[in-house]
């Protein structure tokens, strides 16, 4: 047995440093940090068409700062619309009432997050307002869609225009349709 | 008909250890307010399974950070997604890879060293002795083990996954050349509280596991020298596999 200050050294910095330890993971491993009670904030909503894969705890920006995080994601059944309340920080109570939310990707692939677009107005959000102004999140397949449905039309035009030979048979069987 | 039997005999035995096992933690919980006014009898326990863990723990822990680098780098560089290095080493080290090992290398350090301990208390008849001094061995000797090493157990863990994290940003940044904002903002982005809580409540419920195996094995160890060695034996195998066991449990509950 060591004696008992060796002992209590011993003890007292395996403690100390598995202490330290888990502080280290909590507040700087994740993006939350130690949060002593919350801050002071308020609630506001928007509705949106889509909100790709926002979740509850995506941080919602303004100018790239960070002003608050989505709390509560719904689906209102009447409009067919997913209803996203926000808690800002009550730091930033100058939001105009005409601002716009839109649903942006972090990166090439990252999360989603909600930017907020300063408007005009001279009354600012207070708890409980909505936001009108949405833009909802990007799907990357409809834009994939959208762009090989160009690609497509883009394509037949300049084959139609490059190759004269094929225009007039490809033309032909439509011409003679018509003709009927 | 004589292997049903046998089966069925043997089915009994498992459940008889089972119960045996559980009835001893019970028993161990209803002294355990008692054995916490002695609080300098779980300090020691603390520092023999906790601080003499350390530095193997602290070395287990880099070297696994560091193949956790090498590998994760190789791995994602294929999809050319180096920067996603930090929160894979996080994740995996702090919900998987540090409660685990370090059940594992407790189990091997701190678990034999416990039901060795007590085997030979019992083997030299030092239970007995207490008993006889209507001193609870229990409350006295197997309680404040118990407790030291569930309490040494989360704090071991942490340190364990904090050391991998540093060996894994200096394979992954220093040396394979990750860029250590993506490798550290990453972390932050992907990394959730719930994850953190993860690994703690996990490492818990593994020190409870270890500790109670093998102060289990050690009371109850046959009073001989061959009975120590194997009580010994039983503690890490039985520790590993119950830790194995449990973590695929808890994993899957916590998804």
């Amino acid at each position: 047995m060591p004696k008992t200050s060796t002992l209590n050294l011993g003890t007292g910095t395996f403690v100390a440093l598995g202490f330290a330890a888990l502080f280290f993971l909590t507040t700087q491993t994740t993006s939350r940090g130690l949060s002593f009670g919350t801050p002071p904030h308020y609630d506001v909503t928007a509705k949106f068409d889509n909100i790709g894969d926002l979740r509850v705890g995506s941080p919602v920006s303004m100018a790239g700062v960070e002003i608050g995080r989505v709390v509560k994601i719904d689906f209102d059944t009447r409009e067919y619309k997913a209803v996203v309340t926000m808690r800002l920080n009550d730091k930033y109570n100058l939001i105009p009432t005409d601002s716009d939310a839109s649903i942006y990707t972090q990166g090439l692939l990252g999360g989603k997050f909600i930017g907020l677009t300063a408007g005009g107005a001279e009354t600012y959000l207070k708890n409980g307002d909505q936001i009108d102004f949405t833009q909802s999140a990007f799907v990357l397949e409809n834009l994939i869609g959208q762009f090989l449905a160009n690609f497509a039309k883009g394509s037949g035009q300049s084959g139609s225009a490059s190759s004269k030979t094929d225009a007039p048979a490809a033309t032909a069987p439509a011409a003679t349709e018509k003709t009927k | 008909m004589k292997v049903i039997k046998e089966l069925w005999q043997s089915l009994i035995d498992a459940l008889i250890g089972l119960g045996s096992v559980v009835r001893f933690l019970l028993r161990m919980l209803m002294v355990t307010p008692g054995a916490l006014l002695r609080f300098d009898l779980i300090v020691q326990q603390i520092f023999n399974s906790g601080a003499l863990s350390l530095v193997i723990i602290m070395l287990a822990g880099l070297f696994v950070g560091m193949v956790l680098g090498l590998q994760g780098f190789t791995l994602l560089q294929r999809f050319g997604s180096e920067g996603s290095l930090g929160v894979a080493a996080a994740i995996g080290l702090v919900k998987e890879l540090g409660p685990v090992i370090t059940a594992l290398l407790f189990a091997g350090r701190a678990g034999t060293a416990l039901a060795s301990e007590l085997g030979l208390m019992r083997a030299t008849d030092q239970l007995s002795a207490m008993e006889m001094m209507a001193v609870d061995p229990i409350k006295r000797v197997v309680a404040p083990r118990f407790l030291g090493g569930v309490i040494a157990m989360p704090l071991l863990a942490a340190i364990f996954s904090v050391i991998g994290l540093y060996g894994a940003q200096l394979v992954g940044v220093q040396i394979m050349g990750v860029d250590s904002g993506s490798f550290w903002s990453q972390m932050r982005a992907g990394v959730d509280l719930r994850d953190i809580r993860e690994g703690i409540v996990k490492s818990l419920i593994f020190g409870v596991a270890c500790s109670l195996i093998a102060v289990y094995e050690g009371y109850y160890a046959t009073p001989t020298a061959a009975g120590v060695g194997r009580a010994t034996t039983r503690t890490v195998v039985t520790s590993a596999v119950v830790v194995l066991f449990l973590d695929y449990l808890l994993t899957s509950a916590f998804l």
